[in-house]
C-alpha cells in the first residue's frame, strides 16, 4: 500500500482486504494433530466422523510380560449346521489359546417365520388366488432368504410380483396371529393387525416414487414453480381473509378501489365493450385484491421500513406477471430514467413509484394485445374471404370479427374488394410502431417515441 | 410531577371511556383498535388504527483516510451512525442502537444507549455492518434491522487519498408504525423528528406519560454535528418530479395504444379512459 502511494500508482485495493480477512479462519481448520499433513490430506482434508483408533494407541507397545505366538489351529462355527472343522491362525497368549465361539458366529441372524400346520391352512389360510404348494414354497423361500422379497420373487417358480408375494405373506401371518391369539385384545398392538399391507397403495407408491426419481431437471423446476405459485395463492387468500376481518382502510384509500369495482360490472354489460376492457378490469380487480391483502399484512406488523413496504406492494402488483414481464418493467423504468429502488423512499415517492410500475404493466399488456390483434388480423386477411359472406356468424374468433363484418354483410359479395381496403386502412393510418407480420415482440418504449 | 400527570390522564380518559377493560369500544366512530397486549393498566396503551407514525432516518458511514498517521491495520477512521433525516433528535423514538461489527474487532457488538446514535472506529477493511434499532417500550417491542456496507475507498482511485475529504455513504429510509399506542402518539405529536398525520377533529389525546431515561438534557440532534457538513441531502422533490414525468409519458403512450386498438376493432374512438387511470 505504501509502495504504491510512493509511486503515485492507482490502487486496486478493494478486493484484497476481503481476501485477507477470509483467509485466516480457513487456515486454522486445516491443522491436523497426531498424523502428518500428507496423511491427513489423503482422507480428503476432512477428519473421519468417528475416530477409528485413538491416536495415542498408535504408539502403544504391547505389554512386556505377555508371550505372544501365532498358531495354526482348527475351529468350529456354531452358526453352521454341520460339523465342518476349518483351520485358521490364532493369537496364543502365554500358551493359552483363546476360548469362546467363532467371533463371527453372532452375525448369523435370521428372521422368525411363522410356521403353520396343514390343519391351520385348511381352516384359515385358504385363498382362491394361491395354492397350498405355492404358499408353502413362498414360506420356505422366506425362511431361507430372511424375507428379502426381491430375491424371493426372483426364485419363485411362477412369476408373481413382489407386491403379490408380500400381500400373501402378510395376510397369512395376520390370519395365523389372529387365529392363535386367545383374545382379540392381545394382538391389537401387533403391527400386522394395526397396519395391514395394502397392495394397491404399495403399487401406487412405488410407481409414484419411480416417477419422481426419473423426473428430468426441467420437470423438477416446473414442479417447484407450481408449488411456489400455489403457496403464494394460498397465502394471498389467507391474507385476503384477514383483510376482510380487519377494518377497511380510511375512505381516501377505498375510493378508487370501490370505483373500479363499480365500473367493472357496468363495463361488461354494455354491448360496445371491447375485448380489452374486461381484460383490463379483470387485471385491475385482481390487483386491488392483492394490494388490499398486502396492506393488511403490513398493518399486522408493529413496525416496518418504507422500503420493505414498497417491495411487498411491488411484488403484489406483479404477482400475475411472469419473470420476463417484470424484467421488461424494470428495463422501461431504466429507460425513463427512474431508479429501480427510489433513492428517497418517502411515502409519496413510494406511492408514485408503485403507480408508475402498475401503469407500465398496463402499457406492456396493451402492447401485447395490440400485437396479438395485428397478428390475428393479418393471418385472417391472408385467409380466404370468399367464404365469409356465407358465414355471417362466426363467433370463434372473438367479438371484433363479428363487428367488422356485420356492417359489410348487408352490401353483399361485390364489396369484397372494398372490405379488404376498409380493413387495411385502419392499419395504415394508425401509428403502429412496426408492421404486424414481422414483429416478434412489442417494441420497447423509448423516451424518443413520445 | 409525573404522578399528577397520571391522575390527570386517568381523569381525561374517564371522560370518554367508561371501562378500560371493555373489549368493545363504546364509540364506533373513533377507530380504536384493541391489541392483545391491552391487558395493561393504562388505557394510554390503546392502539390507534389508521394513524401512521413515520420516522424518516438516514443511516450510513463516513470514513477519513489517516494519511501520515495511517498504519497497516489502521488506515482509516470511520463513523457509522443513524440520524434523523432532518437531523432532529431520534432519542424520542429510539431507545438504543446496536452496531454489529466484523468479528475481527474487539467486542464486535457495540451498543449505543443514547443519541446521537453513532460509533467511531479505526480500521483498514470494508465489511457489512448490521444496525439494529430498539425502540422505547411504548413504541414497539420489535427491533428493526438495517445493513450497511462500510465504504473506505473512494470511487475514483486516481491519485492518493485525501485526509480532508471523507468517503460518505448514506441511505434514506422511513420507519413506519402503522398502529401506534396513544401514549406514543401523545408523546411525539409535535416532535420535529416524527411525522404524524393530522388527527380527526375533536380527537383528544391524554397527556403523555414520559419515558424513563429519556435523555432530555444532552443534545441528541445532529444539527451541529462535526460531520454535518458532509451529510447528504435527501429531497423527495427531484424524485417526485422524475416519477411524475415518467408517469405522464407512460399514460400518453397508453392512450395512443388504446386508440389504436379501438380503431382496429372498427369502433368509434373511446373518448374517455376507463376509471382507475386518472391523470395526476
Amino acid at each position: 500500500m505504501d509502495a504504491k502511494d510512493i509511486l503515485g500508482l492507482p490502487k486496486n485495493s478493494l478486493p484484497i482486504p476481503q481476501e485477507k480477512k477470509s483467509r485466516p479462519p480457513k487456515d486454522s481448520q486445516r491443522k491436523p494433530d497426531g498424523i502428518s499433513r500428507e496423511v491427513y490430506a489423503l482422507t480428503g482434508g476432512l477428519a473421519p466422523l468417528m475416530p477409528a483408533i485413538d491416536s495415542s494407541q498408535l504408539k502403544k507397545q504391547p505389554p512386556k510380560d505377555e508371550k505372544i505366538t501365532w498358531q495354526w489351529l482348527p475351529f468350529t462355527n456354531s452358526a453352521r449346521k454341520d460339523t465342518l472343522q476349518l483351520y485358521h491362525w490364532v493369537r496364543v497368549v502365554n500358551g493359552v489359546p483363546p476360548t469362546g465361539d467363532y467371533s463371527f458366529a453372532k452375525y448369523n441372524k435370521s428372521v422368525d417365520i411363522v410356521k403353520y400346520t396343514d390343519e391351520e391352512y385348511e381352516k384359515y389360510l385358504n385363498d382362491p388366488g394361491w395354492t397350498k404348494e405355492e404358499t408353502d414354497q413362498l414360506f420356505d423361500l422366506c425362511q431361507r432368504f430372511d424375507l428379502r422379497f426381491i430375491v424371493i420373487a426372483d426364485r419363485f417358480s411362477s412369476s408373481r410380483t413382489v407386491e403379490e408375494l408380500k400381500d400373501r405373506y402378510y395376510s397369512v401371518c395376520r390370519a395365523i396371529v389372529g387365529a392363535r391369539a386367545p383374545a382379540l385384545g392381545d394382538i391389537s398392538g401387533n403391527p400386522l393387525v394395526k397396519e395391514p399391507y395394502n397392495v394397491s397403495q404399495e403399487i401406487e407408491r412405488k410407481r409414484a416414487l419411480s416417477m419422481v426419481l426419473s423426473q428430468t431437471k426441467h420437470q423438477e423446476r416446473k414442479d417447484a414453480e407450481v408449488l411456489a405459485e400455489a403457496k403464494r395463492i394460498t397465502e394471498s387468500r389467507m391474507a385476503a381473509k384477514v383483510a376482510e376481518e380487519s377494518e377497511l382502510p380510511v375512505p381516501s384509500n377505498a375510493g378508487p378501489e370501490s370505483a373500479e369495482r363499480a365500473s367493472f360490472p357496468g363495463d361488461t354489460v354494455s354491448p360496445s365493450s371491447n375485448v380489452q376492457l374486461p381484460f383490463a378490469t379483470i387485471a385491475s380487480s385482481a390487483l386491488t385484491a392483492d394490494n388490499a391483502s398486502t396492506l393488511a399484512s403490513l398493518r399486522m406488523l408493529r413496525v416496518y421500513l418504507r422500503t420493505y413496504a414498497l417491495d411487498q406492494m411491488v411484488q403484489a402488483a406483479s404477482s400475475s406477471a411472469g419473470l420476463r414481464t417484470i424484467k421488461r418493467v424494470e428495463q422501461t423504468l431504466q429507460e425513463l430514467g427512474v431508479n429501480l429502488k427510489p433513492r428517497v423512499p418517502t411515502k409519496s415517492v413510494c406511492a408514485e413509484h408503485l403507480e408508475l410500475r402498475k401503469e407500465i404493466l398496463t402499457l406492456l399488456n396493451l402492447q401485447k394485445q395490440l400485437q396479438y390483434k395485428e397478428a390475428e388480423g393479418s393471418s385472417f386477411r391472408d385467409g380466404s374471404y370468399a367464404d365469409t359472406p356465407s358465414t355471417p356468424k362466426r363467433s370463434n374468433r372473438g367479438g371484433d370479427q363479428d363487428r367488422t363484418f356485420v356492417p359489410d354483410m348487408s352490401f353483399g359479395g361485390e364489396r369484397v374488394g372494398k372490405r379488404d381496403q376498409k380493413r387495411k386502412a385502419p392499419g395504415r393510418l394508425s401509428e403502429a410502431p412496426s408492421s404486424p407480420a414481422q414483429s416478434k415482440r412489442p417494441r420497447k418504449l423509448k423516451a424518443s417515441d413520445l | 410531577m409525573s404522578h399528577s400527570h397520571l391522575t390527570i390522564s386517568a381523569r381525561k380518559q374517564g371522560e370518554y371511556q367508561s371501562d378500560d377493560g371493555a373489549s368493545a369500544p363504546k364509540q364506533p366512530r373513533l377507530k380504536f383498535g384493541k391489541s392483545a397486549e391491552d391487558t395493561d393498566k393504562k388505557g394510554a396503551n390503546r392502539r390507534l388504527k389508521d394513524v401512521e407514525i413515520c420516522v424518516p432516518i438516514v443511516y450510513g458511514t463516513i470514513a477519513f483516510y489517516l494519511g501520515r498517521k495511517a498504519s497497516e491495520s489502521q488506515s482509516h477512521k470511520w463513523t457509522v451512525y443513524v440520524r434523523g433525516a432532518t437531523n432532529e433528535d431520534l432519542g424520542v423514538v429510539i431507545k438504543r442502537v446496536v452496531f454489529q461489527l466484523h468479528p475481527s474487532f474487539n467486542n464486535p457488538t457495540r451498543v449505543v444507549e443514547s443519541p446521537p446514535f453513532e460509533l467511531s472506529e479505526c480500521g483498514w477493511g470494508e465489511f457489512e455492518i448490521a444496525i439494529s434499532l430498539f425502540f422505547h417500550s411504548d413504541v414497539c417491542d420489535k427491533q428493526v434491522d438495517l445493513y450497511h456496507h462500510l465504504k473506505l475507498y473512494p470511487e475514483d482511485e486516481s491519485g492518493p487519498q485525501s485526509t480532508k475529504k471523507p468517503v460518505v455513504m448514506e441511505s434514506y429510509n422511513e420507519i413506519v408504525f402503522p398502529d401506534p399506542s396513544e401514549n406514543f402518539l401523545a408523546r411525539v405529536q409535535n416532535h420535529p423528528a416524527v411525522i404524524v398525520p393530522r388527527l380527526p377533529a375533536g380527537f383528544n389525546l391524554p397527556d403523555p406519560v414520559p419515558i424513563e431515561n429519556l435523555h432530555e438534557k444532552e443534545k441528541g440532534d445532529t444539527k451541529d454535528h462535526p460531520h454535518s457538513q458532509w451529510f447528504m441531502n435527501f429531497s423527495e422533490a427531484d424524485e417526485l418530479l422524475k416519477l411524475a414525468a415518467a408517469r405522464q409519458q407512460v399514460q400518453a403512450h397508453i392512450i395512443k395504444l388504446r386508440r389504436q386498438l379501438s380503431m382496429m376493432d372498427g369502433l368509434p374512438q373511446l373518448s374517455k379512459l376507463p376509471t382507475g387511470y386518472e391523470f395526476t
